[in-house]
């Protein structure tokens, strides 16, 4: 593919089938990592959790108790969901149970509008400045998502380096590289 | 249609919360995100001119962090939930 560029309704790109496949499964791969997990004991009450969970949507706080409202233990869930205060725990706590619920639904939303605008087949996709916006935060989370699971660092070309071609992790590299390349193409048609 | 003077684009009532309220929004520098991004995300998020978001992402870059935004903590608060919309690791402080 030869990346995003303006066109005269927003932006534009051709992606061919493999490469929307590859795509379409790391985005739909992050999409399920930020879905709030179901609340223990929701199929026992699917009635009461649903109005919690409506609740939970219009106040925009979760259900967890506050000792719940701490760091991800997946790194990359805690990079994509990242503490706002760096050494006042008891605000990153409360910053987190008023705020992760909606960040985790905002980054679902964007997820989803790749998902919506990227044919499974692959071929011309156009895109809104909107669609524009959630696909730079979705393949953001995705390379995020790589660049923790390959453990990049400021020093890419050691990594580069220590990768050869059959460590498993060589196509991933490869793949964080294209995703790059793509993003990069897409700010620049947006500038 | 015309464009707004830079000096009267920029809102006064930020420096005087600056002030009053030293809340500051921090942006620390990460290995994944690209720079150009980095760029735009300041200027879609923050309306800052070009200049001023590069910057800002150069600062981050080179320093390690930087302060992208001043004001009452509420705000600041929004604009951390913003930007790690966006993938940024941003964090709200009192002290830079």
């Amino acid at each position: 593919m030869a990346g995003f560029r303006r066109s005269s309704d927003g932006v534009t790109a051709r992606f061919a089938r493999p490469e929307a496949a590859i795509i379409r499964d790391l985005v739909g791969q992050v999409a399920e990592l930020v879905e709030p997990a179901p609340s223990p004991g929701a199929s026992a009450s699917a009635s009461v959790s649903a109005r919690a969970a409506e609740l939970a949507e219009l106040t925009g706080m979760t259900e967890d108790s506050p000792e719940d409202a701490r760091l991800p233990d997946d790194p990359v869930l805690a990079r994509l969901l990242p503490d706002a205060y760096r050494d006042d725990s008891d605000a990153a706590s409360e910053f987190r149970r008023f705020t992760e619920s909606s960040l985790r639904s905002a980054k679902m939303r964007s997820a989803r509008t790749l998902l919506d605008t990227l044919p499974a087949a692959g071929g011309r996709v156009r895109l809104s400045s909107d669609q524009a916006e959630d696909w730079l935060r979705s393949l953001n989370d995705v390379r995020l998502a790589l660049g923790v699971r390959l453990g990049v660092t400021d020093d890419f070309d050691a990594l580069e380096e220590d990768v050869e071609t059959s460590d498993p992790r060589y196509a991933y590299v490869q793949v964080y590289q294209w995703l790059a390349y793509i993003q990069g193409s897409l700010v620049s048609a947006l500038s | 249609m015309s464009v707004a003077p830079a000096e009267l684009a920029r809102p006064e009532t930020d420096e005087k919360a600056a002030v009053d309220q030293p809340w500051l929004t921090i942006v620390w520098n990460d290995p994944v995100n690209l720079m150009d991004y980095v760029t735009y995300v300041f200027q879609r998020v923050f309306g800052y001119p070009k200049l001023k978001a590069e910057k800002l992402m150069l600062d981050v870059h080179n320093k390690g962090k930087a302060v992208v935004a001043a004001g009452a903590r509420e705000a600041m608060e929004r604009n951390a939930e913003t930007l790690h919309g966006y993938g940024l690791w941003a964090t709200v402080s009192h002290d830079a």
